[in-house]
């Protein structure tokens, strides 16, 4: 099939930045969302012209650094799925498809389609973690977690920290984000002695970097590649109003 | 002095530094002999730590832990992104939960034979003892491994092994130790006493009078190269497998660091040594970039097959009846099945294919079929354990394996080989480290399911720590200032090779010259090897190299962000490494592990190895781009473990 592709071009994070046409020939429905990229890219760099840029990876839907808005959601909107597993079979023939980077003020872009998430490392720094040096840990078994409460930590530890959540949010609130990681260390008994200072530590950070309020539209769990639940929010919430009265 | 030896290049004998005494106590042994830095003194050593995957993160947080003040280097935007994260599988470890006869002798000599005998018996004793302590500082972590009801974490079996000793956390445990390494790092970063530089890429190492001193490495935002001198450097950066162009590792995985490294004198071990994966997701058609795995924990419940006439290959296979499907690693292997070790699992897939009975397109496939298991255990059972494998095995190819079976095909994966390290993970450059992935020393000549990320984490939290304490108490490496002319002089080479790749201007992208590599290797040294194959590899890398040299097309500008740039000087050097990979390949005259020499087989096919000749380390050293590497032995003696002949019948 062929499609047109409308791409947002920025030269850099000072420049202003607009739109451009490419077209996309013999694109073959088996064809990942990045490899038809690729191709376009093949062919620009094949005629010496630079090429669009785009952060990716592992192209398994695990590592995060894939971050397209394609056609106005990000990831491209098949439920559950990253860009670098979206295929072509789910575009049309003719089609024109809008490609624009992620667009938040937490989130300055660096050029084309890649944009700086360093603010959401920032967010991890200021407590999403369990203090344990290594070495001296007790054994694996010496703490028994239910198989329930192991799932839903899972759950929310499932992130793969792509900022999708916050890309999609009119507020372009971090919320998501953030309450999956308070969530998975919060809800294990390891984590519980730090619950209180991790809720309050991160979601004080996440309003420094200039991410927004949350209004609990639940787009961000619509548009989610791991389908983190809207309900970790909710926990959050409560250990943040919790957290803040133990510490008034 | 090592440093001398380089000099006199092929006289260089290799000193493992393995410790004396009994199997079992040699590490404990080691542990009381090594010298220690007080605590006072370590915040004046300074290490670089390159990479954040298992290896690279648990390294540099737990250094920083100790005091010493750390540097860590990643060029993805955020090191938690580095490729351990896609392990899907599980990591082994000999806790002997489930009480089904496991040990730490037992996972010792598994690791050894699944690697055929070429790995140093030391180094896997140590891996599988400290294998324990990783799960227990995993969970103290908060990784969410998988539990039973009662609360207690549970096992599951792996390919290559009949004990079940594998922890695993849903079909992400490569995610959930990464994020567990990741998280420690964090907590050090924001206590300053890691710095941490991502996007950034190592370009060189720098070597003054012998020591490892630094690296030069390249800002991918800016363009910007700078000099970071250390006392020590950790090289944690990976594999190389992406030099088949096609294989299941991330784009941006490459052999820059650890090959720059080589070229300042490192030794690569046993680069031949590269393992194919036998459950992959078919080869779809020449668009494609990247292949997907799919875990091989899929095995413990599915069953491998053909149809046993070539002339039903391109029926449905549900049209296939029972008597007409060959279960060929059940019918080869009866005692392992369909859980034999992936070498051996991946050309006997290849062999039935070229017999003409693969199935899907090109007919090279072979079903994965859980419909027993579905049938047994019911369609629930089998969405727990493996339903996000399915689903992600549909969204790749439209096809929903409920209903029909997988087709699979072995695909580029791993490597067991890499820079040479001894016993306490330093290179043949003193003040180089290498761990994880990027070194040579556990896996031997193929690596057992789940064992990589044991691997990565054992070096990183366990072993490294230890051992750099040592070099920094007995050797005292002084100070170096990034003024000095060794680092001025490895940035002027690294700005020079930008230009240089700007200033060619040609027609080809480097994709399509990394594609040409990957397709001659595949062929030529992929899952079998003969003679004149390699030889002719051999021939047409350097003609590849100079049509790339000719004719890439690199646009942009070197000061500023281009992937362009960065694809190109990575292919540049996967480019020279392939002719010592293919050379490696051909002076290992024998099959063992992955590494199949037609030439050499069993009348029934199986791997013959020659232990008289070729048990030993291969351990090559660059003379520079004009004559050929000197390789250097060492060799593997086995005080313990008796050299059996492998058999999965």
């Amino acid at each position: 099939m062929n499609l047109t592709l409308r791409i947002w071009r920025q030269k850099n994070g000072q420049a202003p930045g607009q739109f451009g046409t490419w077209e996309a020939k013999d694109v073959s429905p088996d064809m990942s969302f990045l490899e038809m990229l690729e191709t376009v890219n093949e062919g620009l760099i094949e005629r010496g012209q630079e090429p669009i840029v785009f952060d990716s990876d592992c192209h398994e839907g695990i590592c995060g650094s894939c971050s397209l808005v394609i056609n106005g959601v990000p990831h491209g909107g098949q439920h559950g799925t990253a860009t670098c597993q979206l295929y072509m079979r789910h575009f049309k023939d003719g089609q024109t498809i809008t490609i624009e980077p992620w667009r938040a003020r937490a989130f300055p872009i660096l050029k084309d389609l890649a944009a700086n998430r360093s603010a959401l490392d920032r967010i991890i720094q200021a407590g999403g973690f369990i203090s344990v040096n290594t070495g001296g840990a007790p054994d694996g078994n010496t703490l028994p977690v239910s198989k329930e409460i192991a799932d839903m930590a899972m759950d929310a530890s499932a992130c793969i920290g792509c900022g999708a959540c916050v890309a999609v949010c009119k507020n372009a609130s971090a919320m998501l984000f953030v309450a999956a990681k308070v969530s998975h260390l919060g809800l294990l008994p390891q984590g519980k002695a730090e619950k209180d200072r991790r809720v309050l530590h991160m979601v004080r950070q996440m309003d420094a970097e200039g991410f927004g309020n949350c209004t609990v539209t639940g787009s961000c769990e619509a548009v989610c590649p791991k389908e983190i639940s809207l309900n970790f929010i909710a926990r959050m919430n409560r250990d943040y109003g919790i957290a803040l009265l133990k510490n008034r | 002095m090592i440093a001398q030896e380089i000099g006199t290049g092929a006289n260089m004998t290799l000193d493992a530094h393995i410790p004396s005494g009994p199997l079992a106590g040699k590490w404990d042994k080691h542990r009381f002999e090594m010298k220690l830095v007080s605590p006072a003194n370590k915040r004046k050593f300074e290490v670089v730590v390159v990479g954040t995957g298992l290896a690279g993160a648990s390294a540099a947080a737990s250094l920083a832990e100790l005091g010493y003040r750390v540097k860590c280097f990643c060029f993805q935007d955020s090191p938690r992104r580095a490729h351990s994260i896609a392990a899907q599988g599980g990591i082994n470890a000999a806790k002997n939960y489930p009480s089904d006869g496991d040990s730490v002798y037992r996972l010792f000599y598994d690791t050894l034979k699944g690697g055929d005998f070429r790995s140093r018996e030391a180094n896997v004793y140590r891996l599988a003892q400290v294998s324990a302590n990783i799960i227990d500082q995993c969970v103290a972590q908060g990784v969410p491994f998988a539990r039973e009801y009662g609360g207690l974490l549970t096992n599951r079996s792996f390919g290559g092994a009949q004990v079940s000793r594998t922890f695993y956390a849903r079909g992400q445990t490569g995610q959930q130790l990464l994020l567990g390494a990741y998280q420690a790092l964090c907590r050090q970063i924001a206590g300053g006493t890691v710095k941490m530089f991502p996007r950034m890429e190592m370009l060189d190492l720098v070597v003054i009078e012998g020591q490892a001193k630094g690296i030069v490495a390249r800002n991918l935002v800016s363009g910007e190269i700078t000099s970071h001198p250390a006392e020590a450097v950790v090289l944690a950066t990976g594999g190389y497998a992406n030099v088949f162009y096609l294989s299941t590792n991330a784009k941006g995985c490459n052999v820059t660091a650890t090959w720059r490294a080589h070229k300042k004198g490192a030794l690569f071990a046993n680069p031949c040594f590269t393992q194919i994966h036998p459950t992959c997701i078919p080869v779809a058609g020449e668009h494609q970039s990247k292949l997907t795995l799919m875990s091989e924990s899929l095995r413990n419940d599915g069953r491998v097959w053909v149809p046993k006439r070539p002339e039903d290959h391109g029926k449905a296979p549900g049209a296939i009846a029972e008597a007409d499907r060959d279960y060929f690693l059940e019918r080869k292997y009866p005692s392992f099945g369909n859980l034999a070790p992936r070498d051996i699992s991946s050309r006997a897939a290849k062999e039935v294919c070229d017999s003409g009975r693969g199935v899907g397109p090109g007919g090279r496939g072979v079903y994965l079929d859980l419909g027993d298991a579905i049938g047994r255990l019911g369609e629930q059972v089998i969405q727990e354990r493996y339903g996000n494998l399915f689903d992600m095995y549909e969204k790749i190819t439209g096809e929903n394996a409920y209903k029909a079976p997988m087709r699979i095909y072995p695909a580029a994966h791993y490597v067991m080989g890499g820079l040479w390290v001894d016993y306490n993970m330093m290179s043949n450059l003193p003040g180089l480290f290498v761990i994880g992935e990027a070194n040579f020393s556990d896996h031997g000549a193929n690596r057992l399911g789940a064992s990589a990320l044991m691997q990565g984490l054992a070096d990183g939290y366990f072993i490294l720590p230890y051992t750099i304490g040592n070099y920094f108490a007995s050797v005292k490496p002084a100070r170096t200032s990034a003024s000095h002319p060794e680092f001025k002089k490895a940035e002027q080479e690294a700005n020079a090779l930008t230009a240089r790749l700007l200033s060619v201007k040609g027609k080809r992208s480097a994709a399509s010259l990394h594609r040409q590599l990957g397709r001659l290797l595949w062929d030529k040294c992929g899952m079998t090897r003969n003679e004149a194959g390699l030889k002719e590899a051999l021939k047409r890398i350097p003609e590849l190299r100079a049509e790339f040299w000719n004719n890439v097309s690199v646009p942009g500008q070197g000061g500023e962000l281009n992937q362009a740039l960065e694809y190109a000087g990575r292919v540049a050097d996967f480019m020279e490494f392939a002719e010592l990979l293919c050379l490696d390949a051909l002076d290992r005259r024998e099959s063992c592990g992955c590494h199949f020499r037609e030439e050499f087989q069993t009348p029934d096919g199986e791997a013959l190895r020659d232990d008289q000749h070729f048990a030993y380390v291969a351990a090559w050293q660059r003379q520079g781009p004009d004559r050929p590497p000197v390789m250097h032995p060492e060799p593997l003696v086995y005080e313990e473990a008796h050299m059996s002949t492998r058999s999965y019948k």
